[in-house]
């Protein structure tokens, strides 16, 4: 008896994986095949072999509690999601455009502002801008990339379209699992990797380093690269020391450097002081340097700011990179891209309606309960406005701060996130689910992960995809053929 | 390497074979509890001397009786030197240098202290005491296995040496002191009844009476008890030999010119003992001992200021 029943097997939305009709897409068809000829026990054994690998692989995240810190197991999906090939590459080569147009939207910001004198750019976005640094202004870090390392969420609609929907391009997280993902996934479904048709992903942590070294100010010595963390009570802690680990560089923290006299980057080390090229710092910007932003901050290096301006280290992803990532921003992309590179957006925006602009702010209030309000500097779903899920009141509040400070909100239509079968606790069930690929970006290239981290919302309707609450994740697959 | 994964790695050391010498303590001393019940000199009490933290134990407990000190000893997280406080110090020294350890060393120490934690609940019936400490010395024999076998002889190999290797000889001189300032005579016509006995039991706390045996080859007596315990070459809990493996990791690793002159002296401080003369006067050995002590601190000290501290480098003149 089979124990997967696709035949009831609905989505509410576009599916990844499935037709309207109820039969796989074509990428799928191997997929859906394999899986229904299991046995209810086999299905269960597959569930078990993914959960002892993830337990002994030790891939977890960190979970603050009243009882102190807990490593949680990774919550994981043995169902993968697939992109055919042919789509990821368009995908790709949009995100390319869009990282290269950022980080040279953010070089200009720091020098000449060529884009708000052309009057492209609102100059009162930047003054009011948390994010950006002017500690940052005149400085030129090594072949002008600000952000080394960005994660941008696509998403997709119920009509198909990929969207983008934010780009991290401050310390996006999540690439450690992405790869853990795909070797607790051979382990779960060997046979089907045997055809050589899913691309492979562990390239990553190779091409991580080699950006990083790209970046050393001393091209002729081998660079010393670092990573650093805030330590063991972040919750990507387990990420730092993956990655580090995979580089082979030592994971430091902010008490393990030091910056000299020379303006220079030490470690301390048991053979003494030892130069520091490269750190791909995993701390927040007003933490790193107590002497340049927080004076509070037990986590930084005095003085790292210093060296930086200097020359004499590379910090990815360079501090001030986030300007670039604040949701009034984002609404300026496709116009930053045109600006910059004269092309057209690969990959459209999320519709976008800036209240700073009179028309559009009309168009807000008056659709406040159609419409996603989102605040220009908050992250992780803080301070927004879900119109179909909020009260009068709610509404009439958000209406208040919309025309108190229209620069600082922006609003989008509420999407409806495409779904892709998910094991679920009551058997298999239509999810919803993101995709966070990550862009190096060394310059002269630019690398894409193949594919990238799926979160799926294992709560049914859900859209909320953080591992912190219900959120899980699944491998995902770029395949090669089998194109719809 | 890191000087702070190098610290973290010989504190993790340390607490290790702390918690194991803890053990070995409180499982000798039970047996000969159970021969000799009417020992009051020799009782429970004593153990809270060679921790040296008779305030800090007398501030939590009203009686020195068998229940108090071993939950003192085995699970109390109030003192830190109990076998619960010290693997779970082991374990967290561990856990921010994960990354340059093998897993199951990780595992290992984890599991450990998980099952000691268990204990807590429960408390440690009397007659599951022996199970309890011959469990956390194969726990912490089994990790000390895995070092020797899986971890490759780099950095975190000698800082994990280094630190088991000064706490070994501290731990050897605590057992020795307390030990022996009950069993020495004060007097020769003085003898302690049992002697031979618990002279014996010196040894059995360090696992040593086989080996004490193999070479000395006669009945236990004081003296030869305590030149075996400080002087002996070959015995890896001997003083002697502990510092005289300190030195050969040092040889091993660079700048070690000040650790290695300290630990010399104190090797050679140890030799030049005339140990008849300590093993008549109870306390001439005992001001003997203290000097050692003394002289580990001084080790530690010179490991951590070459090592740990980092700022005494080849480079810059540092603007701070």
């Amino acid at each position: 008896m089979a124990s997967i029943d696709w035949s009831g097997y609905r989505s509410t939305s576009y599916d990844e994986l499935m037709a309207d009709g109820g039969a796989p897409r074509p990428h799928a068809a191997d997929l859906v095949q394999h899986l229904s000829k299991l046995s209810e026990a086999e299905v269960n054994e597959l569930k078990t072999t993914a959960e002892i690998a993830i337990q002994v692989m030790g891939i977890t995240f960190t979970v603050y509690s009243d009882a102190g810190m807990i490593d949680r197991a990774w919550p994981f999906d043995i169902i993968p999601r697939i992109i055919p090939a042919a789509e990821w590459r368009r995908a790709e080569a949009g995100l390319e455009q869009r990282v290269r147009a950022l980080n040279l939207f953010i070089d200009d910001l720091y020098h000449d502002q060529r884009i708000v004198k052309d009057g492209v750019f609102p100059a009162e976005l930047l003054s009011e801008s948390v994010n950006f640094r002017p500690q940052c202004v005149g400085i030129s870090p090594p072949k002008g990339i600000w952000a080394h390392i960005c994660g941008s969420d696509l998403v997709r609609d119920k009509d198909g379209t990929l969207y983008v929907l934010e780009d991290n391009l401050r310390i996006p997280s999540g690439v450690s699992y992405m790869l853990e993902n795909r070797n607790v996934s051979k382990r779960v479904l060997p046979e089907l990797f045997e055809g050589g048709r899913i691309l492979p992903v562990d390239d990553y942590p190779a091409q991580l380093y080699d950006m990083l070294a790209a970046m050393s100010p001393r091209q002729e010595a081998e660079p010393r690269i670092v990573v650093m963390t805030p330590g063991i009570f972040n919750s990507a802690y387990f990420e730092h020391a993956f990655l580090a680990q995979q580089m082979g560089v030592e994971l430091v923290e902010g008490s393990d450097l030091i910056v000299g006299s020379d303006d220079k980057v030490y470690m301390r080390t048991i053979d003494g002081l030892s130069q520091v090229d490269v750190i791909y710092r995993r701390v927040d910007d007003l933490f790193i340097d107590p002497e340049a932003f927080n004076p509070d901050s037990v986590l930084g290096v005095r003085g790292l700011i210093r060296a930086w301006r200097a020359g004499n280290v590379a910090l990815c992803n360079a501090p001030g990179a986030g300007v670039a990532d604040d949701k009034v921003v984002y609404a300026f992309v496709p116009k930053i891209i045109r600006y910059y590179l004269g092309e057209d957006a690969l990959i459209p925006n999320v519709p976008s309606y800036l209240c700073m602009v009179d028309a559009e702010r009309e168009y807000v209030l008056a659709n406040l309960d159609k419409l996603v309000v989102k605040p220009a500097n908050e992250s992780g779903g803080y301070g927004m406005l879900v119109g179909p899920h909020s009260t009068e009141a709610q509404r009439r509040e958000f209406a208040a701060r919309i025309k108190a400070n229209p620069r600082n909100y922006m609003a989008q239509p509420t999407l409806t996130l495409s779904t892709t079968p998910t094991l679920c606790e009551d058997g298999l069930g239509a999810r919803h689910l993101d995709l966070r690929p990550f862009i190096l970006s060394a310059g002269d290239h630019t690398y894409v992960t193949t594919g990238g981290l799926t979160r799926v919302a294992l709560v049914k309707g859900s859209l909320v995809v953080n591992s912190s609450q219900g959120g899980g994740s699944k491998d995902t697959w770029i395949v090669e053929g089998g194109e719809d | 390497m890191l000087s702070r994964v190098a610290e973290n790695l010989y504190w993790m050391a340390r607490y290790l074979e702390r918690a194991e010498d803890t053990a070995r303590l409180l499982r000798v001393t039970r047996h000969l509890m159970l021969d000799y019940p009417g020992t009051p000199t020799l009782g429970w009490a004593s153990l809270i001397t060679i921790t040296g933290d008779d305030e800090l134990f007398s501030s939590h407990y009203d009686r020195r009786d068998e229940a108090s000190v071993l939950a003192f000893l085995c699970l109390d997280r109030a003192y830190g030197g109990s076998i619960l406080s010290a693997l779970g110090a082991a374990r967290e020294n561990l856990r921010t240098t994960r990354e340059v350890m093998p897993r199951e060393i990780w595992e290992e120490i984890n599991q450990l202290y998980l099952t000691v934690g268990n204990y807590l609940a429960s408390g440690i019936a009397q007659r599951r005491l022996d199970d309890f400490l011959r469990m956390v010395i194969r726990g912490c024999q089994t990790i000390n296995g895995l070092i020797e076998g899986t971890l490759s002889h780099g950095p975190a190999r000698r800082f994990c040496n280094i630190g088991r290797e000064l706490e070994r000889a501290d731990m050897t001189t605590r057992i020795l002191d307390v030990r022996s300032a009950n069993l020495l005579p004060r007097s020769p016509e003085d003898r302690t009844p049992f002697e031979n006995l618990q002279w014996m039991s010196v040894l059995k706390s360090l696992s040593a009476h086989q080996m004490y045996r193999q070479r000395v080859r006669a009945r236990v007596r004081g003296a030869d008890v305590v030149r075996f315990v400080l002087q002996d070459t070959d015995f890896p809990r001997a003083i002697y030999r502990c510092l005289d493996d300190l030195c050969r990791v040092f040889q091993s690793l660079g700048r070690h010119d000040n650790a290695m002159n300290c630990t010399l002296g104190q090797r050679d401080a140890l030799l030049a003992a005339d140990v008849g003369r300590l093993a008549a006067s109870p306390d001439e050995l005992n001001a003997f001992i203290d000097g050692l002590q003394v002289g580990f601190g001084a080790i530690h000290q010179s490991i951590a200021a070459t090592w740990f501290a980092g700022v005494d480098a080849p480079a810059p003149v540092l603007s701070d």
